[in-house]
């Protein structure tokens, strides 16, 4: 078993993330819930400032700082099932209206977790924006990555 | 870039992408293409189905920009359009980066926690 995130697009306006962690499921599922474990990874070692109410229709909000911009996140939680589940909603401010739903699943076995998050746009024109997003530096990115993507869904 | 959404949105090329690739023989097809030209009759080879069924992917690939035909009715050969491919394939690579490089970040942090906690 590795530590490999792996990325997949069941559908049009699906995608999956899941990774592996060597942690029990309590661990992992407080660390994606609980403000003083969130800003030590969700940044990937950006300052991150965390604002959270983990609680069904509870709003959260993360701010990034990265080379000196602030880069802002926020949204509400749809449904939570804890330690196995919860859904919330994923906004990046500059995009607002742009509204991402994200259901992250954990499953525990032989003291390992598996978290498996599924992001699905509202709709085409969501996802659409999204992708707008990236896309200006993704456009540079190498036929590496068409290999690579080829071989992920093929 | 708010006027970019909107165009991009209108055209919805992309969702002729994703529909494209939703298909597993279509994506079969682009990974064979991705090795080179070939003929319908060469493309259809692999697969269980009627060159019929064969043509309708094709077109499906073609509308959404993914490959493109030579113009010869008969001897028309297929060869891939990688542009749209490589925009999205570039965006999912830089997504699932994002996802990497946090999620690397907490297998050190709970790492870290659990040696701290015994």
């Amino acid at each position: 078993m590795s530590h490999t995130t792996s990325i997949t697009t069941p559908s049009p306006t699906e995608l999956v993330v899941s990774r592996t962690f060597d942690a029990p499921k309590a661990l992992v599922f407080a660390a994606h819930t609980q403000a003083e474990h969130l800003r030590h990874w969700w940044g990937r070692g950006n300052p991150l400032d965390v604002t959270i109410d983990f609680r069904v229709g509870g709003a959260w909000r993360f701010v990034e700082t990265s080379d000196g911009q602030q880069h802002a996140f926020r949204g509400e939680f749809r449904e939570i099932s804890a330690p196995d589940s919860f859904t919330w909603t994923f906004e990046y401010e500059p995009m607002a209206g742009h509204i991402l739903v994200e259901k992250f699943l954990f499953t525990e076995e032989d003291g390992r977790t598996t978290v498996t998050a599924t992001s699905t746009f509202d709709s085409q024109e969501d996802r659409d924006g999204m992708l707008q997003s990236g896309m200006e530096s993704g456009a540079n990115e190498s036929y590496a990555a068409l290999d690579a993507y080829l071989t992920k869904i093929g | 870039m708010g006027q970019v959404v909107e165009s991009m949105t209108t055209a919805d090329p992309i969702s002729a992408v994703f529909a494209a690739l939703a298909d597993p023989t279509r994506r079969a097809i682009l990974a064979r293409l991705a090795r080179g030209e070939a003929t319908v009759n060469e493309l259809a080879e692999p697969f269980p189905i009627s060159m019929q069924a064969v043509s309708k992917h094709l077109n499906v690939l073609e509308r959404a920009g993914l490959i493109a035909r030579t113009r010869e009715a008969q001897w028309r050969r297929c060869r891939i359009e990688p542009a749209p491919l490589r925009d999205i394939a570039g965006w999912v690579e830089q997504y699932r980066r994002l996802w990497e490089e946090r999620y690397d970040t907490l297998g050190g942090y709970l790492d870290n926690l659990q040696k701290e906690q015994p």
